[in-house]
């Protein structure tokens, strides 16, 4: 049974009356425009002629206007309290309107009726006469209608059920409030605070971020990371406030809460990435069932605009890196250049289309896991054209020569790179019996291997190894090849793009390894 | 009415904006903005007498608001931001 807690109300003179809890008492919820609420009206007006001596009798309506508009018709011999805030039929899980409750003296619901049922408020009314020793109470049954169905209380109707749980005692919220000033305006207001990474933000009022929540089965109060720099703690409503801001839907959270677990993780250095000169940015790839139930874009312009999902899930990362980890340009962030990924870098692979296993079972998930990828990429993605090889090793050896200048021509063996492959190029890796990611990876590091000789700075650029220090090596030595990457893992392949189109986009990565970044997959939880 | 919104930061850093440093040395321009309340253009009339005396190296120039029921228009800020280096603004009643 419903139970109700002390609370008091005003009633139409402002008088404040209340349910304290320690005293048999009837409490019936009614809203005006409700036609089973008003065919009580009267029956109530008899219960609280015959029993307002003998228990405390509370009618609460749930508008202002409608008590008013009561009071007008029926003038009751009761007070009718306003609940227009509908915080006690809230707080009460009143659903349907009437509910008719009946306390003890303890305070203890002993009698509920929802929606009106001729008989058994009957029975619920004569209880309380015989309980009471009063004369037989002047209700003429019979002309009642048997039975009506309640309407919707006010309190559970969606226009209002966000900010009342927002507003309630047991709220999921605990972020800090601030008040925007009447003659703010809220967007600006976000600006001026430094919320924005330099567009237009949601505004994070209660009831988006309560609607958000309810896109994770996660506590809103669960530590998820301690993000660097400033060492934030980031809860699961933190994620939410931001992700609001960002303009994701509910569904997309999930993915937001694990993106935040893995960039917070000593591999991926999330304080590294944001402070560095170089302007590294999170690239984040979406893996399993999920892509599909979210919307993600995997398909033609997979890797820009125009899709909320990819747009905003990457964007809500980079706004939780901002506020909560407090990396901001100028700030921590030290970017030179910076890229337009700082804004958002988030898509979908498009595994159906591949001809290889998707990235997150190449990583040792199940093709059915929901996984996010993230690396970090300093640039791309970087268009490499290839219209004319006819095979697997032909096009790996242009997509070779490519990666060769990634950082410069000599940058060797301390970086990563992210490709994605094309559909066209999909078909050519097929073709003639197909092509491995291993073979591709092996194929690129063969034709972008250079010798040491190679990497000696010279007339055409000052980069690379010093004259004298290459004075120093032997013949051997100057020989000895190096590859473009340190481990053909270091190539990391995933497919995505419209079907026209023979292109692969390259990512270029920052420092790779222990004292750089290392991609983290996180599977996405509910 | 005002609306509510929940702060997206890890909430170190307190909400209310930090004031401009206050600089050692009072020299230059000052704007006097009289927000046209009543009697602001008199505790601005004694407060210049009292500059002038005490503070002979500024230079006090007088602006005044259209109402002090709304923001200053934007050109009035846009003037008194170009020409001054202080800006003292008369609230009065």
């Amino acid at each position: 049974m419903l139970a109700l807690s002390p609370f008091q109300l005003a009633d139409m003179t402002g008088e404040s009356r209340g349910f304290s809890g320690k005293a048999p008492t009837v409490v019936c919820f009614i809203k005006e425009d409700c036609p089973t609420c008003r065919e009580v009206m009267p029956v109530l007006a008899a219960m609280h002629d015959a029993l307002s001596q003998h228990l405390e009798f509370l009618v609460v309506g749930q508008t202002v206007d409608g008590n008013l508009q009561l009071q007008q018709e029926y003038a009751p011999p009761f007070a009718l309290l306003d609940d227009s805030a509908l915080k006690v039929s809230f707080a009460t899980d009143i659903e349907t309107v009437p509910t008719l409750l009946v306390t003890g003296s303890n305070g203890a619901t002993v009698a509920e009726q929802v929606g009106f049922v001729r008989d058994d408020w009957q029975r619920v009314v004569n209880e309380l006469a015989a309980q009471h020793q009063t004369d037989a109470i002047s209700i003429d049954w019979a002309s009642l209608p048997e039975w009506r169905p309640g309407c919707g209380s006010l309190s559970v109707d969606p226009t209002h059920a966000e900010r009342l749980l927002a507003e309630a005692e047991n709220s999921p919220i605990r972020a800090r409030r601030i008040d925007v000033g009447s003659l703010d305006d809220e967007f600006e207001f976000m600006f001026d605070q430094g919320f924005s990474d330099g567009l237009p933000v949601i505004p994070p009022t209660p009831e988006r971020v309560v609607r958000m929540l309810a896109g994770t089965t996660r506590d809103a109060q669960e530590v998820i990371a301690i993000m660097p720099p400033n060492m934030g703690e980031v809860t699961v409503e933190k994620i939410a406030i931001n992700c609001v801001m960002a303009g994701c839907k509910p569904e997309y959270l999930p993915v937001v809460i694990a993106a935040v677990e893995a960039v917070c993780t000593d591999d991926f250095n999330i304080h590294g990435v944001m402070a560095t000169t170089m302007g590294a940015s999170p690239v984040m790839v979406v893996n399993g069932p999920i892509r599909h139930r979210i919307g993600m874009n995997m398909g033609i312009g997979a890797l820009g605009q125009g899709n909320r999902a990819n747009a905003t899930i990457g964007r809500a990362l980079r706004l939780t890196v901002r506020n909560i980890g407090g990396a901001i340009p100028g700030g921590t962030e030290r970017s030179t250049l910076s890229n337009p990924m700082k804004f958002t870098m988030c898509f979908a692979e498009w595994e159906e289309r591949s001809c290889w296993e998707p990235l997150h079972v190449e990583r040792g998930y199940q093709p059915d896991d929901s996984v996010v990828t993230i690396f970090a990429m300093t640039s791309g993605p970087v268009l490499t054209i290839d219209e004319g090889s006819l095979d697997g090793p032909a096009l790996a050896g242009t997509l070779g020569q490519a990666s060769r200048t990634i950082l410069n021509d000599r940058a060797y063996s301390f970086t990563n790179t992210l490709m994605v492959v094309s559909p066209e190029h999909v078909d050519t890796f097929e073709r003639g019996g197909g092509f491995s990611k291993a073979e591709l990876r092996r194929r690129m590091q063969e034709v972008s291997a250079k010798t040491y000789r190679q990497l000696v700075a010279d007339d055409q650029s000052g980069v690379g190894l010093k004259p004298a220090q290459a004075a120093q090596m032997s013949d051997e030595q100057l020989d000895r090849v190096v590859e473009k990457f340190k481990d053909d893992e270091d190539i990391y392949i995933v497919v995505a793009g419209s079907e026209a189109g023979k292109f692969t986009g390259s990512f270029h990565g920052w420092l790779t390894g222990s004292r750089g970044s290392i991609p983290v997959s996180q599977k996405i939880g509910t | 009415m005002s609306l509510t919104i929940l702060d997206p930061t890890n909430e170190a850093v307190p909400l209310e904006r930090q004031i401009t440093p206050r600089p050692e040395v009072i020299k230059g321009r000052v704007a006097f903005l009289d927000i046209s309340k009543p009697r602001g253009s008199v505790l601005l009339d004694r407060l210049q007498e009292a500059f002038e005396q005490r503070l002979p190296q500024v230079e006090i120039t007088r602006y005044t608001k259209p109402t002090f029921s709304k923001p200053a228009p934007d050109a009035l800020r846009a003037e008194i931001q170009a020409a001054n280096d202080f800006v003292v603004e008369a609230l009065a009643d």
